[in-house]
């Protein structure tokens, strides 16, 4: 009988720096090539001469772009509208997903079919929602919101024209919708039954088991959530394609949508090189303000 | 002062009835025991008292007033659960406040109950920490000490040690006894370990199938067990049973036979049993010993040596298992042949329906009801 040792064992491993480097090179090399590489592009592009509508002008133009693009007065609302349709859509998708969170997680006549009926907005592509909307609910002539406001002496709205931002954050809220509610649901589930009772028999009403018990136990599903859907809602692009396309004026471009209309209404690749940047900057600093307000909960 | 009273309280889940009627007094200041097999009901029956759940019939009275509707917190109980059930997010300090700071109490008088918690439960290096930042047996004192610091009219604990190590277990049933002389507050304890409901009882409530088996003093159900359930339950290791038949009854007592033929005179009666019935023989391993002749001869299966004690396993010559508890130094082997001996004044008669025989003479045997 012989006892075979293994060949190297995780210790072993990790005593070794150099091997383990090593190993981490591949990770590593993939990493670069994934994000660093189209980083280091899109600041060259930021400091060329670029349009496609005048390809002979071509070389160094040094701070040029940025000169152009921060003078631009559609950079400071593009940033806002992006901050601000991205703390509405949180605000409403994790309020309204806690609540249904909690309600779902009584037992009631229908609850499966509720539940599939609430999910359902998730599994609609971005660019079919926004047309559903567009078309057949906020339409000023032939939309339900239309005919309903009729019905009762109302003058329809154009919803587009007069609140274009709103219209689209109750869009993207009702799509992003089901992932808050789901995640928060199976938070909610997962809350020990007899802590609830324990805080029951401790005099806590609705309220204050809120408060006390089912709030600071969602904190970590809370928290994916929001990085999760900071993550995607940074990028919000064919809600406002299909419906506003960013206006009337810039009143509802974000900074995808201005990079869009650089390149594609302007073909000025540098400025939307600029503009790239601007949304790279913007993401890590809400990253980072993320990160810390959230790490005590994430490692809890 | 807190008596809780049971009136044929009755509790179905959709179509099964897990309590089907409990008459029941938990009288003042004592620590009553329930105890029964896993999913018996006890756990039930605590969470109705505690108003967690509602009976589906009966009345339940605490200290003469019905209390069937009573909001659960209300009901002035205090509930500590197998899990514990702590606030992780909350310091010690404030898992034990929780109530009294919804109750509106000052911060001082809030504090003041907490340390004074703290203090009977050795807990004060403790308050600033997170429950997860505990050993097991601390956190099973917070859970204790959230139920202090609400000053409960009664105490009610459910498995309390079943999530603990053995050594741990032993020395919190030790301080769990201390802890009930100390507060002197009437105290509902659930187990399924008889051993926990031997030692810290004043008073055992056995449960089985939803029904009220005996409720007696811990002595009390291990001298008379009413029914052969609460015999093999009560004691450890089990009550030995050996299948007989009614041969006659004397004043004295029970004729019975064994299925060789062979006779014993037990000195217990029954009103309703009648020859010929089968009954069952009940001998307890610690009322055996080895005998020159007996007519329960057997054969060593196993030998148990504990130390201060040993178990022999045996295989009776009716082909029932059996054991007897011998002195630790025993020198008996595996395959032995011997005889077991015994007291008839020990023995044990259950008839065909389980329910116990008894003593002709109750009354001057000594072993009777305790106050
Ligand atoms: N909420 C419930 N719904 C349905 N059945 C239940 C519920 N609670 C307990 N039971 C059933 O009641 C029986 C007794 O449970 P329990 O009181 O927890 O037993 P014990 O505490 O004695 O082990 C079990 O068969 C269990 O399945
Ligand atoms: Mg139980």
């Amino acid at each position: 009988m012989t006892q075979h040792q293994p060949v190297l064992s995780g210790d072993q491993i990790a005593t070794r720096p150099r091997g383990r480097l090593l190993l981490n090179v591949p990770a590593i090399s993939v990493l670069f090539l994934w994000s660093i590489v189209p980083l280091c592009m899109t600041l060259w592009f930021s400091f060329r001469r670029y349009n496609l509508m005048e390809p002979t002008r071509t070389g160094f133009d040094g701070w040029g772009n940025y000169r152009y693009l921060l003078s631009d007065p559609g950079l400071g609302l593009a940033i806002w509208n992006t901050i601000f349709l991205l703390a509405s859509i949180l605000l409403i998708t994790i309020g309204l997903g806690t609540l249904l969170a909690i309600l779902f997680d009584q037992d009631f006549f229908g609850r499966g079919i509720a539940r599939v009926l609430v999910l359902s907005p998730f599994f609609v592509m971005p660019t079919v929602s926004a047309l559903l909307w567009k078309n057949m609910i906020l339409h000023p002539e032939n939309g339900l919101l239309a005919f309903l406001m009729r019905s009762v002496g109302l003058k329809p709205v154009d919803w587009f024209a007069v609140a274009p931002l709103t219209s689209i954050i109750v869009i993207v809220s009702w799509q992003w919708l089901p992932f808050a509610f789901l995640t928060l649901l199976t938070a909610v589930q997962s809350l020990d039954e007899e802590r609830k009772e324990a805080a029951r028999m401790d005099g806590a009403g609705a309220i204050a088991m809120f408060r006390y018990i089912i709030w600071p136990h969602l904190g970590r599903a809370v928290a994916a959530t929001t990085m999760i859907e900071t993550i995607f809602l940074l990028g919000i692009f064919a809600e406002i394609y299909v419906t506003s396309a960013g206006g009337p004026g810039f009143a509802s471009t974000n900074l995808s949508f201005l990079i869009y209309r650089y390149v594609l209404m302007e073909y000025d690749i540098g400025g939307a090189a600029v503009a790239g940047l601007v949304a790279v900057l913007l993401a890590n600093l809400l990253a980072f303000f993320l990160m810390r307000s959230f790490a005590r909960n994430l490692d809890a | 002062m807190a008596t809780i009273e049971l009136r044929q309280i009755r509790k179905s889940f959709g179509e099964s009835e897990i309590l089907r009627g409990i008459d029941l007094t938990i009288r003042d200041q004592e620590l009553t025991v329930f105890v029964g097999p896993s999913g018996c009901g006890k756990s039930t029956l605590l969470r109705l008292i505690a108003g967690l759940e509602d009976s589906t019939a009966g009345d339940l009275l605490l200290d003469g007033q019905r209390i069937n509707h009573v909001n659960p917190a209300r009901r002035g109980l205090a509930l500590v659960f197998q899990t514990y059930a702590l606030y992780p997010h909350m310091s010690v300090a404030d898992n034990m406040s929780f109530n009294l700071k919804l109750a509106g109490v000052p911060k001082e008088e809030r504090e003041r109950k907490v340390a004074e918690a703290a203090r009977i439960l050795n807990l004060e290096a403790l308050l600033q920490r997170k429950p997860k930042e505990l050993s097991g047996g601390q956190r099973q004192r917070v859970a204790i000490g959230r139920a202090i610091v609400r000053n409960p009219k009664v105490f009610l604990f459910d498995e309390p040690l079943s999530n603990l190590d053995a050594s741990l277990r032993v020395r919190m049933r030790v301080e769990l006894t201390r802890l009930h002389r100390q507060l002197r507050a009437t105290t509902i304890y659930v187990t399924h370990d008889q051993v926990e409901a031997m030692t810290m009882a004043d008073r055992i409530v056995v449960l089985q199938a939803g029904s009220v088996e005996q409720i007696g003093t811990p002595m009390e159900l291990y001298r008379q067990p009413k029914n052969i359930f609460v015999a093999g339950f009560i004691g450890s290791p089990r009550m030995n049973f050996l299948s007989a038949t009614l041969q006659q009854n004397t004043s004295s007592g029970t004729m019975i036979a064994f299925p060789d033929g062979a006779t014993l005179h037990v000195p217990l009666i029954s009103k309703s049993a009648q020859a010929g019935e089968k009954v069952t023989l009940g001998l307890r391993p610690e009322h055996a010993y080895l005998a020159e002749n007996s007519v329960l001869a057997a054969k060593v299966q196993t030998v148990e040596h504990l130390g201060p004690e040993s178990y022999l396993h045996l295989l009776s010559r009716y082909g029932e298992a059996m054991t007897v508890r011998v002195n630790g130094e025993t020198t008996t082997k595996v395959d032995a042949d011997i005889s077991v001996g015994f007291d008839p004044g020990s023995l044990h008669l259950f008839d065909k329906s389980g329910l116990a025989f008894e003593s002709p003479s109750m009354l001057t045997t000594g072993t009777g009801v305790s106050n």
